[in-house]
């Protein structure tokens, strides 16, 4: 297990109360990299990455952030380098977007530090980046579900994080706004350098915007590494239990699956 | 960066220097300074008004000590306390009440729905029927029995994190099954502690002292900025749990003193004018309303509390021949209330 990447997972076991789902998984996250970890549902995916958002105490192993124990450090300064936006956020009621994306700073604020010029930057940055400057003075209900999405991103990314971690941040979305989403998540890796986790239920997706992919099946990690090695015939049927062929997208040229035609009758 | 893109992230009021930063929405301000204007007016109204009216002239004669003997007893002796705590028992009760709404995430969670204010009185009316007790120990069981009751709902409804609809089915119960405790111990005694107990279960602000006025404000005013300075935090938690740690907030910390100040603030305003009820259950939504913010607005909710009881107790003074209890007007005002948002929440499909 290298200890080189900024956030690692030691040999967790992940449990809600007696129902285990996690049991002794190691992982470590490429620094500066889109990581998209993939799998079957109640697989263990989005409890893996709230462990690693120290939003769930491991059972027995550690999860360190910059080699020590996330746990250990006070929360807020955890919130200073690693941010996470969870699958259902509750938008309060007739927020404006401008002050859900405000809220992004709550880390960096405090009762003497309300509104500093570093806050105005970030919030502005993140809404130009995600495009949602000219939403600012809408309220949150009146936005479509893309739009919305974006929003949320932009919130975590006002928080300013070097780590950015997403739990299905394109559920719920139609195909082009999905691939919007998803070209914003590549575009703040790519020209921002942030180290991205990204939970995904596409597979052609995971595989167009994955540096990294890893595949998990019942709490475990089964394969990991670039597309082109995990998005395999073999490793579909191991992880999914599909029966698939995989070709190359002639557009991106990364691995596309095509689900084998079943006999019906 | 341009100014338009800066006037469009944020219309707020900001004072900057290097290490300290104050951001001040306008919209809040200008609710606030009204509502501080509204609770001005009635509070001169309800010193002026009664059975022996008086000019505000009189009024400022006897503040800066130059006033009639008369004028002197009934400010200082009679509607002064009795403003006084009708001030911080609103108060007390509206930013409670804000709070819990905010914790449950539902406006119907505030304390006298969830069965606090029931808690309160089956403690009190222990206290006087078996007890024969008066005052101050009627004060002390109210307190006990919410905070007995607040415990109880809370440990009830308790499964792995607070969740708002289970609060609220269960305040409600418990609130009921304690309150058939009142109505037993009413039916068991005789008249004269019926009634007595009966008048306190309304909540007044007759007869109030001096001592009501140091305890009350004593105790808001300790809470109160705790309160105030952890609002930030309850804004954060109603986005849900794990958005809140996300960014920072240590949920547990926050909900546990943010409750405990809640059941606090109850005790005190209920010791301080008995159990009542309707103002904390409209404060918070009121507030919020006026001040359009999209969290809890605590200062807001104080405020709004504030008003509405001594509006209720002035109306119970000079509105009818005979004195009312306040209690029953916050009932007349807080009743259509609370229907309308049960419909609305139903309307929702929250409930």
């Amino acid at each position: 297990m290298s200890d080189e990447n900024r956030l690692n997972a030691h040999s967790v076991t992940l449990a809600y109360g007696k129902r285990l789902i996690v049991n002794d998984l190691s992982v470590s996250i490429p620094d500066g990299k889109v990581t998209v970890i993939i799998g079957p549902n109640a697989c263990g995916k989005s409890t893996l990455l709230r462990a690693l958002a120290r939003l769930l105490k491991p059972q027995a192993g550690e999860v360190t952030l910059d080699g020590v124990e996330i746990g250990k450090i006070p929360t807020r300064k955890v919130a200073k380098r690693l941010g996470l936006l969870p699958q259902t956020p509750i938008a309060p009621q007739g927020i404006l977007v401008s002050d859900l994306v405000s809220r992004g700073r709550t880390p960096h604020q405090s009762a003497f530090q309300q509104w500093s010029e570093a806050d105005e930057e970030a919030v502005l940055d993140a809404m130009q980046a995600t495009q949602t400057l000219d939403l600012a003075g809408r309220r949150i209900e009146e936005l479509s579900g893309g739009q919305r999405q974006r929003v949320w991103i932009a919130m975590a990314l006002a928080q300013q994080t070097e780590l950015l971690l997403l739990d299905e941040p394109t559920t719920f979305l139609d195909l082009p706004h999905q691939i919007e989403v998803l070209n914003l998540v590549r575009k703040l890796n790519r020209q921002q350098g942030r180290t991205i986790v990204v939970v995904l239920h596409d597979l052609n997706l995971a595989c167009r915007y994955a540096d990294h992919i890893v595949a998990m099946r019942e709490g475990a990690i089964v394969e990991q590494g670039v597309p082109e090695s995990v998005i395999t015939v073999d490793v579909m049927l191991r992880v999914f239990g599909l029966k698939c062929d995989v070709i190359t997208d002639h557009l991106s040229g990364t691995p596309m699956v095509v689900p084998a035609v079943e006999d019906y009758i | 960066m341009s100014d338009l893109a800066k006037a469009r992230v944020s219309s707020a009021y900001i004072w900057r220097s290097k290490q300290f930063s104050v951001r001040l929405d306008p919209r809040t301000i200008w609710a606030s300074l009204a509502l501080l204007v509204a609770v001005l007016i009635v509070a001169i109204w309800s010193i002026s008004a009664g059975d022996f009216p008086m000019s505000i002239a009189d009024i400022f004669a006897s503040l800066v000590g130059e006033g009639q003997k008369p004028h002197d007893f009934i400010i200082f002796k009679l509607r002064l306390p009795r403003l006084l705590t009708g001030l911080a028992v609103g108060a007390a009760f509206g930013m409670a009440g804000a709070i819990f709404q905010s914790l449950a995430r539902n406006p119907l969670a505030s304390p006298d729905i969830i069965g606090f204010n029931s808690g309160a009185a089956l403690g009190a009316v222990i206290m006087i029927i078996s007890f024969g007790a008066t005052g101050f120990l009627v004060a002390v069981g109210a307190v006990a029995g919410g905070l007995l009751t607040a415990v109880l709902v809370f440990t009830l409804s308790w499964k792995g994190g607070l969740n708002p609809y289970r609060l609220v089915l269960v305040g409600i119960g418990i609130g009921f099954t304690v309150y058939a405790g009142v109505s037993f111990l009413m039916t068991r005694t005789d008249i004269f502690f019926a009634a007595a107990a009966q008048h306190w279960l309304t909540g007044t602000l007759n007869a109030r002292i001096w001592r009501d006025v140091y305890v009350t404000w004593l105790g808001f005013g300790l809470l109160a900025p705790l309160a105030l300075g952890l609002q930030m935090s309850l804004n954060r938690l109603e986005m849900g749990d794990d958005m809140a740690l996300a960014l920072g907030i240590r949920i547990n910390i926050v909900r546990s003193l943010m409750a405990l100040i809640g059941v606090l603030m109850v005790s005190i305003a209920v010791a301080g004018a008995g159990p009542i009820g309707f103002v904390s259950l409209v404060a918070g939504p009121i507030a919020r309303r006026l001040t359009l913010s999209s969290g809890a607005c605590l200062g807001g909710a104080a405020l709004v509390g504030a008003l509405v009881l001594i509006s209720a107790d002035l109306m119970g003074r000079v509105g009818f021949a005979a004195q009312l209890p306040a209690g029953v007007f916050t009932a007349v005002i807080g009743a259509p209330f609370l229907l309308w948002l049960l419909a609305t929440q139903i309307r929702k499909g929250a409930m």
